[in-house]
């Protein structure tokens, strides 16, 4: 096996052992290119199947272009999508024009996410993060529990081991599923590279310009970069000493902003 | 369509994927984990490698800077790993964390597992999946308490390529006696495991001197630096030579076909191999292998182990998780009791005659702490002295257990992935194991025998009679023990004189003739829920020899276990406790014929149990009974009379 394929397996795996330990799961999906290899994954776990909600967090601030490859996989792959967007907090005025970035991701993102799963009942959430995007992410476990908060409690995590989980959530809990852990920015991109999964142009280079990380719209920032295909990208990424969320402004508007975020629910 | 991007979409789903022009075959990815005591080094030499081997982006570097600058701290290649506030507070690494990194000739993932003792969770959790380990210690302080206990955890979680870094030479002024001391002594210590390291190699991790290149100041030493051994390594091949072991997650019917889906352990699948499922033993062939996109040819196989799979069978069989995919010459046992090295990691001790929720696999079983034959000290490896009954948090143990119903494993190492289970703590893994034997069962309980209520309980019903004064201690140490036994999930229950008297023995005075009639009544309600697998608990001060010889007899005639218990406190102290206010009325002659004041106490002459409630404590006493009680509880067969009871 190489390196790609124990990571398939391994996020097949724990695909499926949160399908069957969970009554209510649901996926979160971003139309960027980790949460493209989730969904590539989850319709090889269950051979073709989607057999849970996939969940579309719209800030308001997607790019339109997005927003189309949205329509474009969801007609595509045939899944039940779910759109939810915090409209109470926009109307209070939350918005990128007069607010700080770590503030309206909160509300825009986790909080609409709170929302969302309120009115779904959901028990657990797969989400595509990975251990190398972030120093608090690099601590996750792949079966992580939060409170009815939201909170995750990063100080006592349940052990797990051999593939034994954390499956159970009490009420109003979840866990969130976190099959990618393990992958690289790298590995995402050799994946993609060698199945063929559907992407948004916004990560290949135009005009001298791409995007490495894809948020909302006014605090993602492209890189300078001549990269036209995956071969490029990865060829980039072994020099690059930029981390990846470098162009994301919410991660850096103050110190441990990351942390402040993910401990009240942040993917 | 086209307008999302041209390069990237595909026109047709994506033919399967091609073998790319120089692939490596196998996996050459290292999963390394780094363990030690407690400041001996290991967030500083992981911060090095990383940032020697170029492996930092520039973004994580400032930020760490500019967090040390604000802490007014000088930076520290720990501070690399360590990127939460509270653990630049504290500088200890807290949970585990997980760092890729490569160099020209391999990729790497760092598990660092935290040496603070109550972390030891992190630690077993990054070390359960690891390929190899490095063992840090520190050249001045030598082998501390959490270098012998992560050795022993090490060995339990069978990791074998383990390679030795004697840190913090230049606080020892680079001296080879030192670095040979560290040797001897761990490689003794070692040995003792059967853990032989691949090398020792003196290091400063934060001079940078033995990680990639050879130190100038210790050209006494002339083996490979760190990173040449760690390159050297293997990337734990799975187990693909074994026989095949399908461990199924589940079987998904979403469309016409029933696809049974989960992980191959060991061995591999093509279509039209015998499968059999075990425990069950049903058998059918592979059929199809199912994939998405679909490829044309359909895959025949063979998939090999590591994969996971989807597959389905010629035949409709009534597959299910849990069960274990196997050809049908070379299947796992199928059993239900077995011998195990646990470790305990949960601050509620492992009790034995406890009931708890075993996983082995995708398999879920209750099983039953049937005895802990020895806890070891993981530090000395010294055997525990007497049996306490429990294994407590960090410790290791040596235990038998029982499940339920019998589950599919391997021992031996045969396929290491079905020959090691966690116990569960409610929802947390309390502990994991690794079984070493399986125990024999006598012909009859080998599942062919009738089910039985011990079967399904886990115990056996039985009677223990507690007898004494008023006043003695009876009824709450009657309370105390059902709980006891309730929580260990054994069902019990009181049968409580005061009660009887308001309802079954209602019509009943205190003459010797009522008293007998009774405890006669008593018995044999004691009998009947005995036999129907509970342990009664009869709280009955019970004055008479005469009767409680009958009651005993009674049992005997049907094949109740039986023990008498005399609670004893001397009638004085028993009068002052008096908590019912019945001493007093009956001295001022309100009630008549009272034990010990005008009816006599026959005490038992030679009771199976007799505790001194005037002078032991409750908890001192509730822990005599509870042992008595588990041992009268234990099933025939696990009690040494031969076979005859399950479980």
């Amino acid at each position: 096996m190489t390196h790609l394929d124990e990571l398939e397996s391994q996020s097949i795996y724990l695909m499926r052992e949160a399908f069957h330990g969970f009554e209510k799961p649901a996926m979160l999906w971003s139309m960027g290119k980790d949460s493209n290899v989730l969904l590539w994954l989850a319709k090889k776990a269950f051979c073709g199947h989607m057999p849970f909600p996939v969940v579309h967090i719209d800030t308001t601030y997607e790019f339109p272009e997005m927003l189309d490859f949205r329509v474009w996989a969801q007609k595509h792959y045939g899944f039940e999508l779910i759109v939810w967007t915090n409209f109470e907090a926009r109307e209070r005025g939350i918005g990128y024009e007069t607010t700080d970035p770590v503030t309206v991701t909160h509300e825009l993102k986790t909080v609409a996410l709170q929302q969302c799963l309120a009115a779904y009942g959901f028990d657990a959430l797969i989400t595509g993060i990975r251990r190398d995007e972030d120093s608090t992410r690099a601590k996750e476990r792949y079966f992580s529990p939060r409170n009815a908060e939201f909170e995750w409690d990063y100080k006592d995590q349940p052990p797990e081991f051999w593939n034994h989980f954390t499956t159970e959530s009490g009420p109003g809990e979840h866990v969130r599923v976190q099959p990618l852990l393990d992958w690289t920015e790298i590995d995402i991109w050799r994946y993609l590279d060698r199945e063929k999964v559907p992407l948004p142009g916004m990560y290949f280079s135009r005009n001298g310009q791409r995007y490495r990380s894809l948020g909302c719209m006014p605090i993602s920032k492209p890189v300078k970069s001549d990269a036209k295909t995956i071969d490029d990208i990865i060829e980039e990424l072994k020099v690059t000493r930029v981390s990846e969320r470098a162009g994301r402004a919410q991660d850096h508007h103050e110190r441990n902003a990351m942390q402040k975020l993910r401990a009240k629910g942040f993917m | 369509m086209n307008a999302l991007s041209e390069a990237t979409l595909p026109a047709s789903p994506a033919p399967a994927p091609a073998a790319p022009a120089a692939p490596p075959s196998v996996s050459n990815h290292l999963q390394l984990v780094v363990v030690g005591h407690v400041d001996h080094g290991k967030s500083t030499l992981i911060g090095r490698l990383l940032f020697d081997t170029h492996s930092v982006p520039d973004g994580k570097k400032e930020r760490i800077e500019a967090a040390s600058k604000a802490e007014g701290m000088e930076f520290e290649y720990a501070f690399l790993l360590d990127a939460l506030l509270e653990e630049q507070a504290q500088n200890i690494t807290m949970d585990t964390t997980r760092v890729p990194f490569r160099t020209a000739k391999r990729s790497f993932t760092i598990i660092d597992a935290p040496g603070h003792k109550e972390f030891l969770k992190n630690m077993i959790t990054g070390a359960a999946s690891a390929d190899a380990a490095v063992l840090l210690v520190d050249a001045l302080e030598g082998l501390r308490e959490q270098t012998r206990r992560h050795c022993f955890l090490l060995s339990l979680l069978g990791l074998r390529q383990i390679v030795v870094a004697v840190n913090k030479m230049d606080k020892v002024d680079y001296r080879p006696e030192v670095f040979e001391a560290i040797r001897t002594e761990l490689g003794e210590f070692l040995a003792k495991l059967g853990v032989e390291p691949a090398h020792f190699i003196p290091i400063s991790a934060k001079h940078g001197e033995g990680l990639l290149k050879a130190s100038d100041r210790m050209a006494w030493y002339h083996g490979p630096t760190l990173l040449e051994v760690l390159e050297s390594f293997r990337a734990n091949p799975p187990a693909s030579g074994g026989p095949l072991r399908l461990s199924v997650q589940d079987v998904y019917r979403f469309d016409a076909r029933r696809i049974i889906a989960g992980l191959i352990e060991s061995g591999s699948v093509s279509v039209g191999d015998s499968i059999e499922f075990v425990p069950g033993g049903k058998r059918s062939r592979v059929k199809s292998i199912e994939t998405w996109p679909q490829s044309d040819p359909p895959p025949r196989g063979p998939v090999g182990s590591g994969s996971e799979v989807a597959i389905t069978l010629e035949d409709e069989l009534f597959v299910e998780r849990g069960q274990i995919g196997a050809p049908p010459g070379d299947k796992p046992y199928e059993a239900r009791t077995f011998t195990a090295r646990v470790f305990w990691i949960h601050d509620i001790p492992l009790r034995s005659g406890e009931l708890i929720p075993l996983k082995l696999g995708t398999q879920q079983a209750e099983a039953r702490v049937l005895g802990i034959q020895r806890t070891l000290d993981a530090v000395t490896l010294e055997t525990g002295t007497g049996t306490t009954g429990e294994v407590k948090v960090h410790e290791v143990a040596e235990i038998r257990l029982r499940v339920r119903r019998p589950i599919a494993f391997d021992v031996g190492g045969k396929v290491p992935a079905l020959g090691r289970f966690v116990l569960m703590r409610g929802r947390r893994i309390g502990g994991g194991g690794v079984i070493d034997s399986v125990v024999d069962e006598p012909p009859e309980t080998r599942g062919t025998s009738p089910v039985s209520r011990s079967a399904i309980l886990g115990h056996r019903g039985c009677i223990i009679w507690m007898t004494g004064l008023s006043g003695a201690g009876k009824s709450t140490l009657a309370q105390a023990l059902e709980q006891r036994l309730l929580s260990s999930g054994i069902l019990s229950a009181i049968l409580d004189g005061d009660v009887l008297r308001t309802g079954l023995s209602r019509n009943l005075g205190f003459t010797a003739d009522d008293r007998s009639e009774n405890l006669r009544r008593a018995t044999e309600l004691a009998i009947h829920l005995a036999d129907a697998g509970v342990v009664v608990i009869a709280a009955l001060i019970s004055p008479f020899r005469a009767d409680r010889a009958m009651a005993a007899e009674r049992a005997k005639e049907r094949g109740v276990p039986f023990a008498e218990v005399f609670i004893n406190a001397s009638l004085a102290e028993c009068e002052r406790r008096d908590p019912k206010q019945l001493y007093k009325k009956a001295r001022s002659g309100e009630i008549k014929q009272f034990t010990g004041i005008d009816s006599p106490y026959e005490a038992p002459l030679s009771p199976d149990l007799e505790l001194r409630t005037d002078r032991l404590t409750v908890g001192e006493s509730i822990e005599k009974l509870t042992e008595m009680a588990l041992g009268l509880a234990r099933p025939l067969e696990q009690a040494g009379l031969g076979a005859g009871a399950d479980i």
